[in-house]
């Protein structure tokens, strides 16, 4: 059933599940990068790419979401917890774990953080005022005919490098070549 | 509270970004080096489809482009890091100077 969505009125409880899971997706992201073991760290980043698949959600877009959950969550991040189990050493947690480069993760933090924060105050010309597109009720279908239609060329690149990245990763852990 | 408009996605996917570039650039463990990098996808991966409410579903296509890049990016990349493990019992990056003289 489809439902005229007036543009510019918003469900109620929007906000809150905005601010919601992106707090989670920050706070998990915090952990990623905080946390001494990688198992730890790889949770963490399972945990923000749920809740960030929330947030597609949020802005209309179930088949990147379920993309996101599938293919991140279920897919990618089973491949990390399972390479974590065979790199990881009991030795390698005690050591130090940061490499003493706060300096410029600092200087690199407030330089993008102020460039980021300069496009959005100064460039309001860049994002011309748009009003939100009305709900497809077909966005997967529309997806696929953009994918085999006007992205075909693209799609088949994406392919290749596939292929491609198959057979390095399996160059590269094979014990001889 | 203010309606929640696009901004609002974009600075949540700047801060995920930022994150991302702390994390590359701090830590010594390699697999977490690559989960920043996974970090960062995801930030351009968030501005895509908050733009892409606005104009169309281009973003969301290009997003999942970006999803199969990261996908072939973390294959090669952990199994670079196997090759590595076998080498030299490690994992920090800081330890990994086969290429230096």
């Amino acid at each position: 059933m489809q439902q005229a969505v007036q543009p510019g009125m918003q469900p109620v409880a929007t906000t809150f599940f905005f601010y919601l899971l992106s707090g989670f997706t920050l706070l998990s992201g915090v952990f990623v990068i905080t946390r001494k073991s990688p198992v730890h760290s790889a949770l963490a980043l399972i945990f923000g790419l749920l809740s960030q698949a929330g947030l597609y959600l949020m802005l209309y877009a179930p088949f990147v979401a379920g993309v996101q959950i599938i293919l991140y969550a279920g897919g990618i991040m089973v491949l990390f917890l399972f390479v974590i189990m065979l790199v990881n050493l009991e030795r390698s947690q005690r050591e130090e774990q940061f490499n003493g480069q706060w300096v410029v993760g600092l200087l690199a933090a407030i330089a993008l953080g102020g460039l980021f924060m300069t496009v959005y105050v100064k460039g309001k010309s860049l994002f011309p005022y748009r009003i939100a597109q009305p709900v497809e009720n077909t966005n997967t279908q529309q997806i696929g005919l953009m994918l085999y239609g006007q992205y075909m060329f693209a799609f088949e690149i994406a392919s290749l490098l596939l292929l491609v990245a198959i057979i390095g990763a399996v160059v590269m852990a094979k014990k001889r070549i | 509270m203010a309606p929640i408009g696009t901004l609002h996605y974009l600075v949540v996917a700047a801060a995920l970004f930022i994150l991302g570039v702390i994390g590359v650039l701090t830590r010594r463990n390699v697999v977490i080096i690559l989960m920043s990098i996974e970090l960062i996808l995801n930030a351009v991966n968030l501005n895509l489809v908050a733009f892409s409410r606005l104009w169309g579903l281009h973003g969301q296509v290009f997003a999942i482009f970006v999803i199969t890049d990261a996908a072939a990016e973390a294959a090669v990349g952990l199994g670079i890091l196997i090759a590595f493990f076998r080498n030299k019992e490690t994992v920090n990056v800081d330890e990994i100077d086969l290429l230096k003289w």
